[in-house]
């Protein structure tokens, strides 16, 4: 009887009228990582938000452990063994590692905090689940990735026995990716049991035993991972058929969107991480750029955008300088930017999804007129935006916060897209979409495309460089260092590339 | 709970546990609870002077309430408004007692001048947050001591030889209304009130229908973002400041053209600026709620003179329950603020 250690019953949770979870019921076996898979919108955050405590169900039953449980918050589900790694941090950055862990669980001897035990105790955890974090760095001082583990600390800090990774993946580098699916096996051998909500059907292949598909809100059944496939796994989330491989005609290039010449970017500590780039970008075709993160792709970004200063070299766009103009002349001369962080850039997350669908255009007519807001211009607008590009919504006056990550995704590409620009500036675009939101946007940077118009792609995923682009630049310490075609060339080479190897190669030439 | 009726329902609640602390400390030190607040209220309306003197309580009330929410919308804190409002003052009678014009130029440029001086003394922190990333409490604070001191110093050399108040201001500069006055039995109510009134519509209109307030309340809710969009961040948070320093300067003009009609140098704050936060808290920074809160606070402040004089209830006992009212709405905020972050890492 005790085979299950949660079982989620027939649970359904509202937001006021809008049911995100229509009688879903979730069963999690002892030792096994269970997926929880669906599309963008679909409901598998405000399930695990229910479980987790920060959201009352209106309906439906919680086991632990074959007992029926009430958890009120988020401290409940903690007594009850309940960890959650969301999508979004929770760290203070300007505190260490153990001073977050220990956060409303301090240790103290005689009414002061005793920072050491807990620091010895963190290393402990650290080292037995092979998570390798220092217990003293500063939380801004380390990497996403890192950052993550600190998440998995804290929860294994207060005892957790099940954890719940909210689309852990999405943030991480494909290396990451790696050392994070270890630690989920490790965490597996020690007893633990493991929630994983991912879009990313080869890793459901790759390390779950079961798993849980939800569409629209709803239930829609759980199956062995052993006895299905990827393509199955599409179709039962999407309720119909998913091509995987985008279809695309040979590109057809013509002039220079975009030149980039000798560029120098410092990054935000001073140090040179673009040092003299030189990048094309012509109309007509798609240049994806490869590379380990890390290597200047976001002060690139961020230079062409206007969002950070570049010490030397030149930007030209449509044969105009534009490098260092400030952010709105580079975007009224034709450039549009998908940010790779929104909540951060993409979106004022406390402005409604109609208000954040002209957040670069509000001031143009016909949403502003001598000064003055058009509401229903902008709403207007927002309704056909929301429509086309399929973001999943309430209505277009809820609040972008409201909104699941995916729809949030959603929107600001809709937003950047729709504003045709001659250059579109896509980075990582599809973290944290569905399958069927990934073919989808892939189409529109085609259809933009072969409208004549020119797509920088970053990702790092090379699955996605290697099916959309056109080109393929590769980025190793700042500099581009190979430029291959697609067609031409395999994931194995591009890892090399990525590695540094031609470039090494290149420099011994010169040496001899 | 929608938003809507949180804003409206946590300032209700707020007041009403203040007075109910308010009487049990009026019945724990002896004193007659029922007759105090009977006393409160014939003290805010039981004359029609007495109402009067609570509109002309509520005019600066209102102002500097304005000018703390709408620093407040965009993501600023401005703890100077105490300062901003003196300077302002100070602005305004100088303008006063300095000029012979007639009244359709004098009154305007005694206003103006107190809206300029509060919006230049506003200006200084907001430049320094937005070149150096200085914080804006720390500059606003040290400013309001600047502010106190070098306007009085300036009363003494400037607005009179050494004295110890300036002269009073031409009528032509007045903002004093026989009208009213008649009205109310020579309460001091003045013209000012309207000033007010339209400055909370001017308030809403800039945040709620304008370009430049949809790139104001952006730029307070998210400054990577707004950069991204193509707005000029540094100079927003500017210019919010320097907006929010205009009202605070128009609450100095209220006093300096209005309720006094001069000058005098002060041993310490007037309290107005400070009582603005309270009031903006109060009214959950909005334009229409700022304007009741602050009627509320000069009901209360006016009312409370009447509570010694006729319940015998002494001035600190009343001076407290103000003071705990202020607190529950302060800690209703903080209530609030509590209750925000804990729905927002729910719908994360
Ligand atoms: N606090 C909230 N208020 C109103 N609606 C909400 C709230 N939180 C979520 N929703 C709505 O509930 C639905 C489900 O959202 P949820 O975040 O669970 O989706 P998800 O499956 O996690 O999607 P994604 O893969 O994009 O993260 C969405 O349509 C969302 O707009
Ligand atoms: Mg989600």
């Amino acid at each position: 009887m005790e085979e299950y250690v949660i079982e989620m019953l027939n649970i359904r949770k509202e937001f006021s009228g809008f049911v995100a979870n229509d009688n879903i019921t979730l069963q999690l076996k002892k030792g096994e990582i269970h997926a929880l898979l669906g599309e963008n919108g679909a409901g598998k955050s405000t399930l695990m938000n229910v479980l987790f405590g920060l959201y009352q169900p209106e309906a439906g039953e919680i086991k632990v452990k074959g007992e029926s449980v009430n958890i009120t918050d988020p401290n409940v589900a903690n007594d009850l063994g309940i960890g959650m790694v969301h999508q979004h941090f929770m760290l203070v950055d300007t505190f260490t590692v153990t001073e977050n862990i220990i956060l409303g669980k301090e240790t103290s001897k005689g009414g002061v905090i005793d920072i050491k035990t807990a620091e010895e105790e963190v290393r402990k955890i650290s080292e037995r689940y092979g998570l390798a974090v220092d217990p003293q760095a500063k939380i801004s001082d380390i990497s996403v990735g890192m950052q993550q583990r600190v998440e998995i600390l804290k929860t294994l800090y207060r005892g957790a026995e099940i954890l719940i990774f909210d689309e852990p993946t999405a943030v991480l580098t494909p290396q990451e990716i790696k050392e994070l699916i270890q630690i989920l096996k490790t965490l597996i051998n020690e007893g633990k049991s493991i929630i994983l909500i991912t879009h990313k059907l080869k890793e459901i292949m790759e390390v779950c035993d079961r798993v849980t598909v939800i569409r629209k809100g709803k239930g829609i059944g759980t199956v062995n991972v052993s006895e299905t496939n990827p393509t199955d796994l599409a179709s039962l989330m999407v309720g119909r058929e998913v091509t995987f491989k985008t279809e695309k005609t040979e590109a057809k290039p013509t002039s220079d969107v975009l030149l980039i010449n000798d560029l120098v970017v410092k990054d935000s500590r001073g140090v040179e991480a673009v040092r003299g780039l030189n990048l094309n970008v012509r109309a007509g075709e798609i240049v994806g750029i490869a590379g380990v993160d890390g290597n200047g792709q976001s002060e690139l970004i961020e230079a062409i955008t206007g969002l950070r200063k570049a010490d030397k070299g030149s930007i030209k766009l449509n044969n105009k300088e534009i490098l260092n103009l400030p952010p709105r002349k580079i975007t009224e001369s034709g450039l549009a930017h998908i940010p790779q962080d929104r909540h951060k850039h993409g979106l004022v997350l406390n402005y409604s999804v109609g208000e954040n669908m002209v957040l670069q255009t509000y001031y143009q007519k016909p949403f502003s007129r001598s000064g003055i807001m058009n509401f229903k211009q902008i709403f207007d607008k927002a309704r056909s935006l929301i429509s086309e590009f399929d973001v999943r919504t309430p209505s277009e006056f809820t609040p972008a916060r409201a909104l699941s990550g995916g729809n949030q995704q959603k929107a600001i590409i809709g937003r950047e897209v729709d504003r045709n620009p001659d250059i579109l500036i896509a980075a990582q675009p599809t973290r944290g979409l569905d399958v069927g939101a990934i073919e989808f946007i892939h189409q529109r940077l085609i259809d933009q495309r072969d409208n004549g118009k020119a797509v920088l792609l970053i990702s790092f995923e090379l699955e996605e460089i290697m099916n959309v682009s056109d080109r393929i630049a590769v980025i190793y310490e700042g500099e581009i260092v190979a430029v291959v075609d697609p067609k031409e060339t395999t994931e194995q080479e591009l890892g090399l590339l990525m590695a540094g190897s031609k470039r090494q190669e290149a420099g011994e030439e010169t040496n001899v | 709970m929608s938003s809507r009726m949180r804003n409206i329902l946590i300032p209700i609640i707020a007041v009403l546990l203040g007075v109910l602390v308010g009487t049990i400390i009026m019945i724990v030190s002896g004193y007659d609870a029922v007759a105090g607040f009977q006393a409160l209220w014939n003290g805010a309306f039981g004359d029609i002077y007495f109402t009067g003197e609570v509109v002309r309580q509520v005019t600066p009330y209102i102002l500097a309430g304005l000018a703390v929410a709408f620093a407040f919308r965009t993501g600023l804190f401005n703890i100077g408004v105490e300062g901003q409002l003196i300077v302002g003052w100070v602005a305004a009678v100088w303008v006063g007692v300095s000029f012979d014009l007639p009244k359709i130029f004098h009154l305007p440029l005694a206003v103006l001048a107190a809206a300029v001086a509060g919006a230049l003394w506003a200006f200084i922190p907001g430049y320094l947050k937005a070149k150096f990333r200085v914080h804006e409490v720390i500059v606003t604070i040290m400013l309001n001591y600047t502010a106190l001191h070098i306007t009085n110093h300036f009363i003494r050399t400037v607005l009179s030889d050494g004295k110890e108040r300036s002269e009073n201001i031409a009528t032509t500069a007045s903002l004093r209304s026989p009208f009213f006055e008649g009205l109310t039995e020579y309460s001091r109510m003045h013209w000012g009130i309207f000033i007010a009134i339209i400055c909370a519509i001017i308030m809403w209109f800039i945040l709620e229908k304008t370009t430049r307030g949809f790139e104001l309340r952006a730029v307070g809710f998210n400054e990577h973002a707004s950069q991204y969009a193509g707005m000029n961040v540094k100079q927003n948070i500017i210019l919010s400041m320097v907006i929010s320093g205009t009202f605070a300067g128009l609450a100095g003009a209220m006093e300096g053209l209005g309720t006094f009609g001069y000058t005098a140098i002060k041993g310490g704050f007037t309290g107005v600026g400070f009582d603005g936060i309270a009031v903006a808290l109060l009214g959950a920074n909005t334009a229409i709620g700022v304007v009741l809160a602050a009627i509320l606070f000069g009901s209360l402040k006016v009312g409370a003179l009447n509570m010694p004089l006729e319940a015998g209830i002494p001035n600190e006992l009343v001076d407290i329950i103000i003071a705990l009212i202020i607190f529950f709405v302060a800690s209703s905020y903080i209530i609030r603020w509590f209750i925000d972050r804990i729905s927002k890492k729910g719908a994360k």
